[in-house]
């Protein structure tokens, strides 16, 4: 074979992969700016369980109403995720409204879920609006080994301050400098843990720490489906460090009709804490998927 | 522990997968060869290029690829683009070598035969030096490629749509299934990605094969 | 703010110096994983390489498992072995093995292999035999080649230790995965641009190392020999040795 027809492979492969790309799901020079029309609404998620399991319960509720949905699940960082939804390439998002609060406005100091989504309410941007929260919550929970618990009498984060110097908290990375995180259990409790270690969000990295002893408190998500099975004990927060943090959409306001919100808060109302940690357990403890899960659930709702 | 049930509910999700995959391997290869070549052919024309080209090389390709896909975000967002410019670059910092030393590999006296049968810059450039080039270039590419392919999988991390998905998936869950199917047919991806350029470089270069004893 | 000055802002700011999360530490840990994964990569491939290539056996089977072992996703590997393992220095540290163990082995297969005919000849000639000839003949001849793979791999996993952090150790890669979970670009690009500095650091490391093992006679008659392309001998690209 020659150069020449070595140039016509060359091209030939050029085209053929430049043809696939063409065919592929998403449009690499252009994502599109959301949908005013209110045709396609675009359901995006985080890329944890929980978060997904509810963009799912978001895309097959407003699917069965008649809408046609993109989903976009399993969105990495939270950086990208809000960027997506401020510049209206997604549509929807199940948020955590204290949590969303924070990252929007670090310096706030608005508690309970009233006050937190009237901040939240105001401080966003024009386009960007929450609907009512849910009464169901995803919380932060500090956590420790049924063992240790048991061990050293450990009930409340009160409890917690004679140990800390000697061990070791585990959590996310940007937890440690929040008020209603580890700065706040510093500041309430008198935590000073010996060190903080940067692990993950609730996610396999903390519970492994927690199980083997690498740290001995740790921060998990309260509808983390481990917490029961493994037996961690929740401790209390009587001095309300932690705050509150209940499911509530997040859309950008132009590309989602009253229709679907009316779904969305149906959505809301009806969905209970506990709910959510069974759909959490079937999800990652059963390995079942997460459509099926959602699916199973909604069956047993009545959302209009 | 293998959930072949699994597999099969989610069967064209992983194709899905799979073909973006695809998408976010190849287009970088081939941008990548597109620029490396010209880049190359400068750095043999004026050596002095050469070294500031390879050191700025090896330190970008020692770049982590997460903090490259990182720092696109602000600019491309969650679009392919924030995955492909940085892994474009990094198969040109792999290949730039391989082009140079490709056509420096031509003997002189194969370089002067050439100008004496009347074969000017270009002419030389495409019809003698590349051509003999191609082996070595090649070599380089094959091993660009499987690197690619293996690092096209971080930007699931993002949230970017790759085989990389049923990596996260699989830790999150605690669950085995889709990593091995994750791992499976990443490896596939590369070993016949890995053959094809084999077999493209045999038929490319059939002088290559004459003399194969040893 | 822009990147540079972003990034100077961060290493000026003496706290980022000082402390177990500072520059010092995390470089320090960043080696410790790479030197680690390096030396067993080393001890697993460079022995196999040594006496595979000496005997000039296993041609395909050796070139078939490097080009394989490079085609395993690294994430997917250290996902895999965090569920089979749980969290620790194993799964990363296995994973970077991996990373290592093709270039040092086609490397010095190759190398040893591609030592030029006569050479082993004449040594027979004046009665070295079997691994003599392996010892003080064809590594030495290699040896550009084996230092060539060894400086391949150790780019590729002081870049990848940076996995590290992902499954929740140290190293610069913290500076990464801290910065992406913070918004805080500074850490990002700085952790980056002290990952391309090792990696650099490492080149002229091998560089050196080169210069002053390899004896000057290989020197001079390598050029001819070997093509010394950045990424070592390409597996399957044949090579007659010119005298």
């Amino acid at each position: 074979m020659n150069i020449t027809s070595g140039l016509k492979l060359g091209s030939a492969l050029a085209i053929a992969s430049l043809t696939l790309s063409a065919c592929a799901s998403s449009d690499p020079l252009n994502t599109p700016a959301g949908n005013a029309s209110g045709e396609t609404i675009v359901v995006g998620s985080a890329n944890f369980p929980e978060n997904v399991i509810l963009g799912e319960v978001y895309a097959q509720a407003l699917e069965q109403a008649g809408f046609k949905i993109e989903r976009k699940l399993n969105i990495g960082a939270r950086e990208v995720l809000f960027d997506q939804i401020k510049n209206c390439t997604l549509n929807v998002v199940p948020e955590y409204n204290q949590a969303l609060l924070a990252f929007v406005s670090p310096e706030t100091k608005a508690k309970g879920t009233t006050e937190v989504d009237e901040a939240l309410a105001k401080v966003l941007p024009e386009d960007l609006k929450v609907l009512k929260s849910s009464a169901a919550q995803d919380n932060n929970a500090v956590v420790v080994t049924a063992d240790t618990a048991a061990k050293n009498n450990i009930k409340t984060l009160d409890d917690l301050a004679g140990k800390a110097p000697e061990w070791t908290f585990g959590g996310p990375t940007e937890w440690e400098s929040r008020p209603d995180g580890y700065l706040g259990l510093q500041n309430n409790y008198g935590l000073n843990f010996k060190e903080y270690k940067v692990l993950d969000y609730s996610g396999p990295i903390t519970i492994s720490a927690l199980d083997k002893g690498d740290i001995q408190a740790g921060l998990l998500f309260s509808t983390t489906p481990q917490i029961k099975s493994s037996g961690y004990v929740v401790l209390e927060d009587p001095k309300d460090s932690l705050g509150v943090n209940n499911i509530t959409p997040l859309l950008c306001a132009k590309a989602v009709p009253d229709k679907a919100r009316s779904i969305l808060d149906s959505i809301s109302s009806s969905l209970s804490t506990e709910e959510l940690t069974a759909m959490n357990a079937s999800y990652v403890l059963d390995k079942e998927d997460a459509a099926d899960v959602a699916a199973t659930w909604l069956k047993d709702q009545d959302i209009k | 522990m293998f959930d072949m049930n699994w597999v099969m509910r989610n069967a064209d999700d992983i194709l899905g997968l799979l073909r973006d995959h695809l998408t976010l391997s190849f287009i970088p290869i081939l941008l990548g060869l597109m620029l490396a070549i010209p880049i190359g052919v400068a750095c043999v024309r004026w050596a002095w290029i050469y070294p500031i080209a390879l050191a700025m090389s090896t330190a970008f390709f020692a770049i982590p690829s997460i903090a490259l896909f990182v720092f696109m975000l602000p600019y491309t967002g969650l679009s392919q683009l924030t995955a492909i410019i940085p892994l474009t670059l990094y198969t040109v910092s792999l290949l730039v070598r391989n082009v140079v030393d490709g056509i420096r590999s031509t003997d002189d006296s194969v370089r002067q035969a050439a100008a004496a049968m009347g074969y000017g810059g270009i002419h030389r450039l495409v019809s003698v030096e590349l051509p003999i080039a191609a082996p070595v270039i090649l070599g380089g590419l094959r091993i660009a490629t499987v690197a690619n392919i293996g690092m096209v999988a971080v930007v699931s991390v993002m949230g970017l749509s790759s085989l990389g998905d049923l990596f996260v998936d699989g830790t999150q869950r605690f669950f085995l299934t889709p990593i091995l199917v994750g791992i499976v047919l990443t490896t596939a991806l590369a070993v016949v990605a890995d053959l094809v350029l084999v077999a493209v470089q045999r038929r490319l270069t059939p002088w290559s094969q004459a003399g194969r004893n040893r | 703010m822009n990147p540079f000055e972003l990034v100077s802002g961060w290493f000026q700011d003496p706290a980022n110096w000082s402390g177990a999360t500072g520059i010092p530490s995390r470089i320090a840990e960043h080696l410790q994983y790479s030197l680690l994964a390096m030396l067993i990569a080393a001890l697993i491939a460079i022995p196999f390489g040594l006496v595979l290539g000496h005997l000039n056996r296993g041609e395909i089977v050796v070139l078939t498992i490097a080009n394989s072992i490079r085609a395993l996703p690294t994430l997917g590997l250290l996902t895999l072995l965090v569920i089979l393992a749980g969290i620790g220095l194993l799964p990363p540290l296995i994973a970077l093995i991996v990373l290592a163990i093709p270039p040092m082995l086609v490397n010095t297969f190759e190398g040893i292999r591609n030592v030029d005919r006569f050479t082993v000849d004449a040594a027979r000639g004046i009665g070295l035999r079997g691994p003599s000839i392996l010892w003080s003949v064809e590594a030495p001849v290699a040896l550009p080649l084996i230092l060539l793979g060894a400086r391949l791999a150790a780019i590729q996993v002081i870049s990848a230790a940076t996995i590290a952090a992902y499954v929740g150790l140290g190293g610069l890669g913290r500076y990464i995965f801290d910065g992406l979970g913070r918004r805080d670009f500074s850490q990002v690009i700085g952790g980056s641009v002290l990952v391309a500095l090792l990696a650099i650091a490492t080149e002229l490391f091998f560089v050196t190392l080169g210069a002053a093992v390899v004896s000057k006679g290989v020197t001079r008659r390598s050029k001819k020999i070997f093509t010394a392309t950045g990424l070592g001998i390409i597996p399957g690209v044949r090579r007659k040795a010119t005298t």
